[in-house]
């Protein structure tokens, strides 16, 4: 005898597919917008619920995912779907207009654009810089942090302190630290040359400032990565060492640094992901100038979807990013699933 | 048994064991101390700044001993927009409250879905389990600037643009990659003897998840909850395209206080900033051992 969940919801998952499409066109034709959209997420979303409640069968699985799911689809799954139709399209989101047809237009114009190369050239650069100083400093950070000493704990607290800043506080005051009259930076440089420090006039002046800025916040996520590493370490193999008298040197490469070694690419994963993102310091910081020296790509993005208004362009650009950031997440799970297997 | 015999050989032999790792004494306190206020020093400044008059802040030389003002705390809330102006409210309690809602509801619906979905992943694995999962995980990588556009386009066109439900909603997706994977981490440590010995005894799966897996993930639930708060909690972007003047979180409030170079209150955004940041400290000091796995989604354990 056949168990009724096994054919029941898959019949009803693919009978409910066309009945949402039917239902959705009948409300977009026949509804206002702002009712029509709900009506046809809900069916949309009640479709996916039943094919995913479908894929667990027989256990009450599907219905734990289901929610979680559905809550994706419409949040994520469905809007990047959409600005992935979009690309396709001539369509401005400030304009009435009814999209057209472009083919791969943009994709094109994206590809060719030489602007849309140098803001992935700026971006490179600044993705380089910004997460090796992260690494440096966190790796120092955790060696120092990694032995038990008093007030350890309260210590830390301070340098895990930038991590927890808002975007926002720190654009803005590390503007007020680099300007030019009354900011610290130029006023500590005074004391030695005499003379006013300008830094964000510069394009290498406004990109150290941006990639310390960022460097500061963030090095401290490495420094828990590495010190998650440190501490891994089994006693023994330094006590081993200890009796063979090996130098500091040779300890530290052969014992230390295989244990911290897969943390650091999780680090450097984590970091790139989100360095490749640098949005809001930049922004705040000095909104890509000089000129646009420092504009990154999620910048340009930024400015093209909402002070141009080129929706369909930014919709193919970010697909661009979009990606590269898969690829790297991809290499990241790699790595997470290496570590968790050894 | 005696404590020589757990005493290694390197003990025994009275080397010195070298190890990135053990006690240090108040010599590394207080090295680790110097660097620690070095690198602290931008936060201690803006704290310091915050009890500046206006004239302190933008003071040449910069200002270490000042005489404390709490001027700037309560122009948060009611200040002059102009001179000689009677003090309006600026509406600050209510971006906080914002703050606190938006933010407090969203990662309880994240940490009920996700929760869920979690012990889903964790005991009912499947085929495709893994790509589930592998979707989930992508959705919180994406740049935030790839699905902002449509977003912008279905929350104008569903009326949800400048609501709390749609930022609520929005925020509750954007936790929950993140509740998943960490919770699937705590669910997967579990052992599942208990829960055998349950379901042999009669037990219904909602019983076991609610009496026995439940209870022993509450360190769990604690940390989830918390790295959520402060992810959310200070979301820039989203926020300043999607709140309206009634739902406007404290960020974007403070970046709208920002304006040019020197108009700009230091004093005033300070205070708004080291008022945000004191239940973000608290919290992170209370969760410090957790604080690794959930920066990490939960893929690497202490």
């Amino acid at each position: 005898m056949m168990k009724v969940w096994v054919v029941y919801p898959l019949r009803v998952a693919f009978a409910s597919v066309p009945a949402a499409l039917i239902v959705s066109a009948l409300a977009i034709t026949f509804l206002p917008p702002s009712v029509s959209f709900w009506v046809s997420g809900a069916v949309s979303a009640f479709s996916a619920f039943l094919f995913v409640a479908y894929a667990w069968g027989r256990h009450a699985g599907g219905l734990l995912v289901a929610p979680a799911i559905a809550l994706l689809f419409c949040m994520n799954i469905f809007p990047l779907l959409w600005s992935f139709g979009l690309s396709f399209f001539h369509y401005r989101a400030n304009r009435l207009a009814p999209p057209r047809f472009a083919g791969l237009h943009y994709y094109e114009k994206v590809l060719s654009d030489p602007v849309v190369w140098d803001r992935l050239q700026v971006t490179a650069k600044m993705v380089v810089l910004t997460v090796s100083l992260q690494m440096v400093i966190g790796f120092l950070l955790a060696m120092l942090f990694a032995k038990q000493f008093p007030l350890r704990r309260v210590l830390l607290i301070l340098v895990l302190t930038p991590m927890m800043l808002s975007f926002v506080a720190v654009g803005a005051f590390f503007r007020y630290y680099y300007e030019p009259t009354f900011g610290l930076v130029s006023q500590a440089v005074r004391v030695f040359t005499g003379e006013p420090y300008v830094l964000l006039q510069s394009a290498a002046g406004a990109t150290a400032g941006i990639v310390f800025a960022d460097a500061w916040m963030w090095s401290p996520f490495v420094m828990l990565l590495v010190l998650a590493g440190l501490v891994s370490v089994p006693k023994y193999l330094y006590e081993a060492a200890s009796i063979d008298r090996i130098s500091h040197w040779r300890r530290f490469w052969s014992i230390t640094f295989p244990y911290v070694r897969s943390l650091l690419m999780l680090a450097l994963l984590f970091r790139t992901i989100e360095a490749f993102k640098l949005f809001d310091v930049v922004f705040l910081l000095t909104e890509g100038g000089p000129g646009t020296s420092t504009e990154t790509i999620a910048v340009y993005v930024y400015r093209v979807s909402f002070q141009y208004f080129k929706t369909s362009e930014s919709a193919a650009l970010a697909y661009i990013l979009l990606f590269t950031v898969i690829v790297l997440t991809n290499l990241y799970l790699y790595f997470a699933n290496k570590r968790n297997r050894t | 048994m005696a404590d020589t015999e757990k005493k290694s050989l390197a003990d025994r032999l009275g080397l010195k064991v070298h190890s990135g790792v053990g006690n240090a004494g108040w010599g590394r306190t207080l090295f680790a101390g110097v660097i620690s206020f070095v690198y602290f020093f931008p936060v201690l400044w803006i704290i310091l700044t915050a009890f500046k008059t206006h004239n302190d802040a933008l003071a040449i030389p910069p200002k270490f001993i000042f005489t404390p003002t709490l001027e700037n705390f309560v122009s948060v809330f009611s200040r002059a927009y102009s001179a000689g102006a009677v003090a309006q409210d600026t509406g600050f309690a209510l971006y906080f409250f914002n703050s606190v809602f938006i933010a407090g509801t969203s990662v309880f619906l994240a940490l009920a879905i996700g929760t869920l979905a979690a012990f889903g992943f964790s005991r009912y694995p499947l085929r495709g389990n893994d790509t589930y999962l592998f979707i989930i995980l992508t959705t919180r990588m994406l740049p935030a600037i790839v699905v902002i556009i449509p977003i912008f386009l279905m929350f104008r066109v569903a009326g949800l643009s400048g609501t709390y439900i749609g930022v609520i909603l929005l925020y509750t997706a954007f936790n929950l990659p993140f509740t998943v994977w960490m919770m699937k981490s705590f669910f997967d440590e579990l052992s599942p003897d208990v829960e055998d010995a349950a379901r042999i005894d009669g037990s219904s799966d909602r019983r076991v998840f609610f009496k026995i897996c439940l209870p022993q993930v509450k360190a769990g639930l604690a940390a989830t909850a918390v790295f959520g708060l402060i992810l959310t909690w200070n979301e820039f972007l989203f926020a300043l395209l999607l709140t309206g003047v009634d739902t406007r979180t404290v960020p974007v409030a403070m970046a709208q206080t920002i304006g040019g170079d020197i108009g700009v209150r230091w004093g005033l955004l300070a205070a708004i900033e080291t008022l945000f940041l004191i239940p973000v400290i608290v919290v992170t000091f209370i969760l410090q051992n957790h604080l690794l796995r959930g920066v990490t989604f939960g893929t690497v354990k202490r």
